[in-house]
């Protein structure tokens, strides 16, 4: 009689989530160091396979393309502040649980609100009140390229993943118009033009984007941490019942943050413009508002952790790109190398929220 | 004109199939954004698949096999997809972890792969455009009417098949039923003895599947088999869509055709400046936009999101 | 072995954490009898039946059903054992219709066609007596609709035991007699029925056998008919513990709140409270006893500025000014912009009144945090209250640093009131304040309301346990359907004469829109 309804053994695994017994902090780094080390493990693998060199050659040659020569430092460390950057602007509404996907588009409005400006006014103003403007009015169309879906999320509950991503494609098109309205030639295509772009200090052509990012990335953990506005942030996106009952305006601290986080895009938008690239193009930003969502995620929405993230985004993305030089495999692999990398850490996330519990034992594990 | 109905019926098909897969992994709770790499993976698989198969015939000498050589990319793209299906809801089913994240992840190493893919692909996959594209012989025989209805190649076809298929088994049967709970609701869905985690794998897995069909059919149908790096932009579309047709896969349908007709609108129509152009490009986002503040601000219980939309179900939570 | 028994529980542990929910447990249920399971609040009634019904899973233990034993492993398991449980909160699609719901998760093995459910459902409430509209969706219904369709989902699966949780807390009077008319026909039909209540009333209308639960243990089983309330009640409570609880005479009261004519609806346009007109004074703490869920939340958060009202006033009478405030349509950063005093210990501790992700200190400036005119943070003087607090009320943690979620509900209470308190308001209200805690931590907080009533604060208590609030209250109101049909003195009120008032029927009962 028995023997039929036992046949169903005991569940052998159960996942459990961490409640009060929490975990120290050094397991929350030796498990995501695990995995990326474990991620790294995989796609050297699968480098290897592809290319046929050792994984020790695929790595030093990783180090190589990051790290080789001054110029190659200077640009890796030029990408990590503009994924830095950006990775900034997203997470103040991360952190109140604003999913802004739109920073692709923020950026590249405020980077097109600056070409605009070097292009009009450029030879009609000096450059210090030039530059001035050039800011006032990336910051501005960013803003109001992160405004838009805020209002329409604080009165109406619009659903602002799918909006701020339907406003990237928006923005890539407003760019693509002004591109043919501005270039005369009609190639949609617009010539450089580095004598209105940011002074350049020394011969460190990104010396000053660097400075910047490491100017926002303080003023932003500050702001996060230790400001009025930064704590309503917080109470918001943990809990709006809360944020009620203290009478935090919660739909005020939805737009004022968006403004926050649009206003940085939209200085992105002015470093890669006026800063770098003195140009625009549709695939100014290539992909970067995305890639910041997962930096900033990943490093727990701390802006401090965020230049580790960052840093490891570029590393795979440039390593990954010199591998594919040098031993000529398609440069597509770093893309599948991120991906993996990015895939392993997210997946690692579990382990330090939930703990597997082995009943066979029949205890559970303290 | 007619050329600009043809056109829009093709593209709108390829969105299609995106939004239908999509809207089959969303029903189940997924708003998976790793659409745009799945399409991708999709397209490259099939056409890599169709590369062996013509690859090997051709250099035994034989005749290409007109169904093989549709059956075989399909059968490769649907296993390509909904692999990717499966390790997105492996992440976040099995490993809880953010959709939106893994989603965005997804869509990297898919583009990654897809772009690697292609790159060992031969051209001579070119060569099954041509299956892909035949159409119904008496077609050229009903003059504008043929031309509309019967013209286009089997993939159109079959995405209405699909569309319409879902549309079916979400509202009318017992599956359907069920993936609706578990998108709405995964805790009462759970009570009733569904099984969230399988129901989710199970949906977004064949759901990335037909997704990835919108990519071959990008490429082999809509483009004629060349390869443009542009499939991701496809794949948003295919997202704006999902929410421009409420989730409804019957919607889509009329809704695809439309999509499609907006986004090449541009091509058709004279008078427009070329910068202009790039404006009309914008369309579909902007009607997507206007869809979803539209159903925000009536905040019916009606053509809402599923309720629990990128949400995580974990059954012990409290 | 006994082949009547259609449930049997034998020697069930569940822990969340560190803590036991049910600790040894061992019950049984015949078939065809109505088995009341009393105990109260976090006695571990419902996470007991939810292992039952393949909710959770017990650390050790076995259930037996019709004398075999099962495993439980999923609420499809429980429902292959055709065990069936009604959820306090309903587990019910809101899109769906009646149907719908009611077909979810059925593969009976014929084709699915919603017509032919809806036949058979008629069918089921054609035979135990429900009234329902089968096409009718969930975000349409009443509570007590989404109820019935909660019943007649388990019915359909042809469910032989039926677990109730609490299914009487959201039902008026009328609503309670029809249900338990149709729990006795089920009873009839040879079913066996498991009703979760902590309403010793009910327990005794409706039950065969009672089984009591004391944190988390079992503590005996009884037939109905052989044992009385006090009986019960001792089971339930343990040792009779005296509540003991210190109370003086109000000194100096004037008023200092006063609700007048109050009437606010909820979202789905329900009226939640009617009428309502009280004063509290200073120095006094004002009871407030009902029913779950009668409108006593919406009292406190209307008085607070979390909820709009449609008619009335609430007029507070400044100490220190004397100036006279109208409080209506006022947010609570309005309220305290007054200069009002009015500190408020919501229901939802981690929902509302803290935030759990964050750590002591910085939920100690949720009410302050706004001081200054600096852009930024103060952290020095909640640091300074988060270590008083800590000390003075004794709160188990390993810092100032802990996240709250961390705590145990004692402890995380004691934060909350501590901080409450620490703004030395003027207006103290309370809602549930010691429900979850143990007995210690709740005279930590008896006490701590005592010290504010002395020091002239006009305290506001919404409680659950009559004792307590006879005990510790000057007056108390009773609210009920959002109604007050009385306000008592708390020194000579007897229980009955609350219970009664808490639950006799007002006048447009059933009327609602």
């Amino acid at each position: 009689m028995f023997k039929n309804a036992l046949k169903n053994k005991t569940p052998l695994i159960r996942v459990v989530k961490r409640g009060r017994d929490a975990l120290p902090w050094q397991f929350g780094i030796l498990v995501r160091a695990i995995a990326i080390i474990s991620a790294l493990i995989v796609s050297g693998i699968i480098i290897m396979m592809l290319s046929g060199k050792n994984p020790i050659e695929v790595y030093a040659s990783m180090f190589d393309g990051v790290f080789g020569t001054p110029r190659r430092i200077w640009n890796t460390l030029q990408n990590t502040v503009i994924l830095l950057c950006i990775s900034l602007a997203v997470t103040p509404a991360f952190k109140m649980r604003f999913w802004n996907c739109g920073a692709e588009g923020q950026v590249l409005v405020g980077g097109l609100a600056t070409v605009s400006v070097m292009m009009f006014l450029g030879d009609k103003l000096p450059l210090p009140l030039l530059l001035v403007i050039m800011l006032a009015a990336s910051v501005l169309a960013g803003m109001i390229w992160a405004l838009i879906p805020a209002v329409f999320k604080s009165i109406w509950n619009t659903n602002e993943t799918l909006f701020t991503l339907m406003m990237n494609y928006v923005a890539i098109q407003l760019v693509a118009y002004f591109l043919k309205v501005f270039a005369k030639d009609g190639s949609g295509v617009l010539k450089p033009m580095p004598q209105f772009g940011l002074p350049v200090i020394g011969k460190y052509q990104f010396l000053l984007n660097i400075i910047i990012v490491a100017v926002v990335t303080v003023i932003v953990y500050i702001y996060l941490k230790y400001s009025k506005h930064g704590y309503e942030i917080s109470v918001v996106g943990e809990s709006e019942n809360t944020a009620k009952y203290i009478g935090i305006g919660v739909k005020k601290v939805i737009i004022r943050t968006l403004a926050v986080s649009g206003a940085i895009c939209g200085i992105t938008g002015l470093l890669l413009v006026g800063g770098t690239d003195h140009t625009i193009s549709t695939s100014t930003v290539g992909g970067q508002g995305f890639t910041a969502i997962m930096v900033s995620w990943l490093a727990k929405f701390n802006p401090i952790y965020m230049v580790l993230t960052s840093f490891l985004i570029v590393f795979l993305d440039r390593g990954a790109g010199q591998i594919a030089t040098k031993f000529s495999i398609p440069s597509s692999i770093s893309d599948i190398v991120t991906g993996i990398i990015l895939l392993f850490i997210i997946g690692c996330e579990f382990f330090l929220t939930y703990k597997i519990v082995i009943s066979k034992s029949g205890r559970e594990e303290k | 004109m007619l050329a600009f109905i043809v056109s829009a019926i093709r593209l709108g098909m390829t969105l299609l199939f995106g939004s239908t897969g999509e809207t089959i992994t969303e029903k189940s709770g997924h708003l998976n954004l790793g659409i745009p790499g799945i399409m991708c993976v999709g397209a490259s698989c099939g056409c890599y698949a169709e590369y062996i198969y013509i690859d090997s015939v051709v250099s035994k000498g034989l005749e290409i096999n007109s169904i093989l050589a549709v059956l075989i990319p399909v059968l490769a793209t649907l296993i390509g997809g909904a692999i990717m299906g499966v390790l997105f809801s492996f992440l976040t089913v099995t490993l809880h972890a953010n959709q939106n994240v893994t989603g965005l992840a997804i869509t990297t190493l898919g583009v990654g792969i897809s772009d690697y893919m292609i790159d060992k692909t031969d051209l001579i996959y070119i060569r099954g455009a041509a299956y892909f594209k035949a159409s119904l012989p008496f077609a050229s025989k009903l003059g504008w009417f043929g031309e509309v209805f019967f013209s286009h190649g089997v993939l159109v076809y079959l995405a209405i098949i699909i569309a319409v298929v879902t549309s079916f088994i979400l509202n009318r049967t017992r599956i359907g039923l069920h993936l609706r709970a578990v998108g709405e609701n995964p805790a009462t869905a759970d009570a009733a003895g569904i099984n969230v985690s399988l129901y989710r794998y199970v949906a977004t897995s064949i759901g990335c599947g037909i997704a990835g069909l919108g990519g071959l059919s990008f490429i082999m149908d809509y483009l004629n088999g060349n390869w443009e790096y542009v499939i991701d932009d496809i794949g948003w579309l295919a997202i704006a869509l999902v929410i421009f047709t409420v989730w409804k896969p019957n919607f889509a349908i009329i809704g695809s055709i439309i999509f499609g007709g907006l986004y090449i609108a541009s091509s058709y129509i004279t008078g427009v400046s070329f910068a202009g152009k790039e404006l009309f490009k914008m369309l579909p986002y902007i009607v997507t936009i206007i869809v979803l503040i539209f159903t925000s601000m009536r905040s019916k219980k009606k053509n809402q999101p599923p309720q629990s939309l990128g949400l995580p179900y974990f059954r012990e939570e409290r | 072995m006994n082949n009547n028994l259609a449930l049997e529980c034998r020697n069930i542990t569940k822990t969340f954490g560190r803590v036991y929910a049910n600790k040894n447990c061992s019950l049984d249920v015949k078939k065809g009898e109505i088995l009341a399971i009393l105990g109260e609040n976090g006695s571990g009634k419902t996470t007991l039946m939810n292992m039952v019904a393949g909710i959770y899973f017990p650390d050790s233990g076995k259930i037996f059903v019709n004398g075999q034993e099962v495993l439980i492993r999923s609420p499809k398991d429980a429902f292959e054992q055709k065990i069936g449980m009604i959820h306090q909160h309903f587990k019910l699609v809101d899109v769906f219709s009646a149907v719908e719901n009611i077909a979810l998760g059925v593969d009976d093995g014929n084709k699915y066609k919603l017509s032919n459910i809806t036949k058979k459902v008629i069918e089921i409430t054609q035979r135990y007596g429900f009234i329902i509209d089968p096409e009718k969706k969930i975000y349409d219904m009443s509570v007590s609709e989404k109820q019935t369709v909660e019943i007649i989902k388990v019915l359909y699966r042809g469910a032989d035991i039926l677990i109730l949780d609490e299914p009487t807390a959201v039902l008026t009077p009328q609503e309670t007699e029809k249900l338990f008319a149709v729990l006795r026909r089920m009873r009839e039909d040879g079913k066996s029925i498991i009703i979760i209540t902590h309403k010793m009333h009910e327990v005794l209308s409706i039950s065969d056998r009672v089984a009591v639960l004391r944190k988390g243990e079992h503590v005996s089983t009884v037939n109905t008919a052989e044992t009385n309330e006090t009986e019960l009640t001792e089971m339930m409570m343990g040792e009779k513990i005296s509540l003991d609880i210190t109370r003086s005479e109000p000194v100096n009261s004037v008023p200092r709140l006063e609700v007048k004519n109050i009437t606010s609806f909820n979202e789905e346009g329900r009226k939640v409270l009617d009428d309502i007109s009280f004063t509290a004074y200073s120095g006094e703490i004002l009871g407030i006893a009902g029913i779950a869920g009668s409108g006593q939340r919406e009292l406190l958060e209307s008085i607070a500025g979390l909820h709009n009202l449609a008619e009335g006033e609430i007029t507070y009478f400044d100490p220190i000014t004397n100036n006279i405030e109208n409080l209506r349509d006022k947010t609570p950063l309005q309220i305290r912009d007054l200069g009002v005093r009015l500190s408020f210990v919501p229901e939802d501790r981690l929902g509302m009144g803290l935030v759990g992700n964050m750590d002591i200190i910085d939920n100690m400036m949720l009410r302050s945090y706004t001081k200054g005119k600096s852009a930024f943070l103060e952290r020095k003087e909640p640091k300074d209250l988060a270590d008083k607090i800590i000390k003075d009320l004794n709160v188990a943690t390993p810092g100032a640093t802990t996240p709250v979620r961390q705590l145990s509900g004692g402890n995380v209470q004691k934060v909350l009131v501590g901080r409450e308190i620490a703004s030395s308001p003027s207006v103290l209200m309370a809602a549930y304040p010691v429900r979850g805690l143990d007995v210690n931590a709740s005279y930590t907080i008896y006490n701590l309301l005592n010290e504010q009533k002395v020091s002239g604060v006009a305290v506001i208590f919404v409680g659950e346990d009559l004792d307590v609030l006879l005990e510790l209250c000057d007056r108390i109101l009773v609210i009920n359907s959002g109604k007050i049909t009385g306000i008592v003195d708390g020194r000579t009120a007897k229980k009955e004469e609350i219970g009664l008032l808490m639950v006799k029927s007002t006048e447009t009962e059933g009327e609602e829109k």
